[in-house]
């Protein structure tokens, strides 16, 4: 790829020794070396994947210190995990002493009309506050540091008493995927209190009724464990 | 007025101080950069919200095939810091009765990728060369209640670094029971905080339209 200049026969015909360097045309060097710039700068940047925080509430194995939590049935909102991507919500509590007289399962899905719609419903307060915060944070309103962003929406979180509480449960042929979608959507939803707990056997006779699947008496990997 | 005349010759630019910087910066993303390895088992992480990095180092992570099967991976790969990769490894052999070499202990902490090798198998992963006789020995690693070794790779990992970190990395489609059983094994050893491996996308919510 060399290009080698010749200078101009000197019009005197006198003939000297050249002492030019050759010059080498480097331009596609350079174009090949932008693009495996261009190529290692976003393998670098797209690569590192993310993670998602999950706090369990710890596990009290003395049997005589366990106790349900008491929590207002008017500000819960269970949504169970149910089979193909399904996602099923109830308000309130179920005893498990009406199980002849369990109340109906909304379906619902996982997409931006279904579940997210519903919680930010419920949600309205708390994530039009959150929301104005975070745009007056972008437009300069309110100074505060980058790092405290995170804190003061927490405190926002904390103050707040009128959004769901909501229980998370996951149905047996649930999918990971749908998992980490439900507790993604607490997130977009700025939902305060939040867990993930154990479905129970009166909720699995829900799913089953409301999905129209014939309670299989296998024994599911959760219930082995114990 | 004379005319101008312009140059026939185009303007040469020296490319040479150009191509300096190009190889200097190529070169150090070139080093920079870790090239994933390839795991036992394929996996889609699914996409969420959250921007936080994955940590580099402290970390234990198990990946959930979509076949149910379990693997653990402790700090994303061979290069450990801290050095305890080995350390567990021993302490694991000495409660089922297996001892390993230096030789296969120095594998075991080169080794890049997640592994899911029944501890009785653990010394023919170790000594196999070929990457197909490897593959064949990665079944899951056990987590039956009469041979949970999950449990105690959790209760030597953590003896050996109290500080680590439980990193769950499963595929959409892995069946919800199989993580149900991961995080029942790691509660009952006291642990209550997970990262949630997920990949970013980018969502915008619009309370105005979703008024009514």
């Amino acid at each position: 790829m060399a290009e080698i200049i010749q200078e101009e026969k000197s019009k005197g015909g006198k003939k000297k020794p050249k002492t030019h360097i050759p010059h080498i045309d480097m331009t596609p060097m350079v174009d090949l070396m932008c693009l495996l710039i261009t190529f290692f700068m976003l393998v670098g940047a797209m690569s590192k994947a993310k993670v998602m925080d999950l706090i369990l509430p710890e596990r009290i194995k003395d049997p005589t210190q366990q106790q349900a939590p008491r929590i207002a049935a008017s500000r819960t909102l269970n949504i169970i995990l149910g089979p193909n991507d399904k996602v099923y919500t109830y308000p309130g509590n179920v005893k498990p002493e009406d199980y002849n007289n369990l109340p109906p399962l909304t379906e619902t899905d996982l997409s931006a009309n279904g579940i997210r719609k519903l919680l930010l419903d419920k949600n309205r307060m708390l994530a039009r506050r959150i929301t104005d915060f975070k745009e007056q944070v972008t437009a300069g309103k309110i100074k505060i540091p980058q790092d405290s962003v995170q804190s003061a929406i927490s405190k926002l979180k904390k103050e707040d008493d009128t959004g769901p509480i909501v229980l998370i449960k996951a149905y047996k042929t649930a999918n990971y995927g749908d998992f980490v979608n439900i507790l993604d959507e607490m997130n977009i939803c700025g939902i305060a209190s939040y867990m993930f707990t154990k479905i129970t056997w009166y909720e699995d006779k829900m799913v089953e009724q409301a999905a129209g699947i014939t309670p299989t008496a296998t024994p599911t990997a959760s219930a082995s464990t114990k | 007025m004379p005319k101008i005349k312009l140059p026939t010759k185009s303007p040469r630019i020296d490319m040479t101080p150009l191509v300096d910087t190009f190889a200097v910066i190529l070169t150090f993303l070139m080093l920079t950069t870790t090239m994933k390895q390839p795991e036992p088992a394929n996996v889609d992480t699914p996409f969420s919200i959250s921007e936080k990095p994955t940590p580099d180092f402290n970390t234990i992570t198990f990946l959930l095939s979509t076949d149910n099967k379990v693997y653990i991976n402790f700090d994303n790969g061979p290069d450990t810091i801290l050095k305890y990769k080995p350390k567990i490894l021993a302490e694991m052999g000495k409660n089922y009765n297996v001892t390993f070499t230096d030789q296969e202990l120095r594998e075991f902490e080169k080794y890049p990728s997640s592994f899911g090798v029944p501890i009785q198998k653990m010394k023919e992963f170790l000594d196999s060369k070929t990457p197909a006789e490897r593959k064949a020995l990665q079944t899951g690693i056990p987590m039956d209640s009469t041979d949970n070794q999950l449990a105690n790779w959790i209760l030597f990992a953590r003896k050996v670094n109290p500080n680590i970190q439980a990193c769950l990395k499963g595929d959409s489609k892995t069946a919800f029971p199989v993580v149900q059983k991961v995080l029942d094994i790691l509660q009952d050893k006291n642990v209550n905080r997970f990262s949630l491996i997920t990949s970013l996308e980018a969502v915008r919510i619009n309370l105005d339209e979703i008024q009514q």
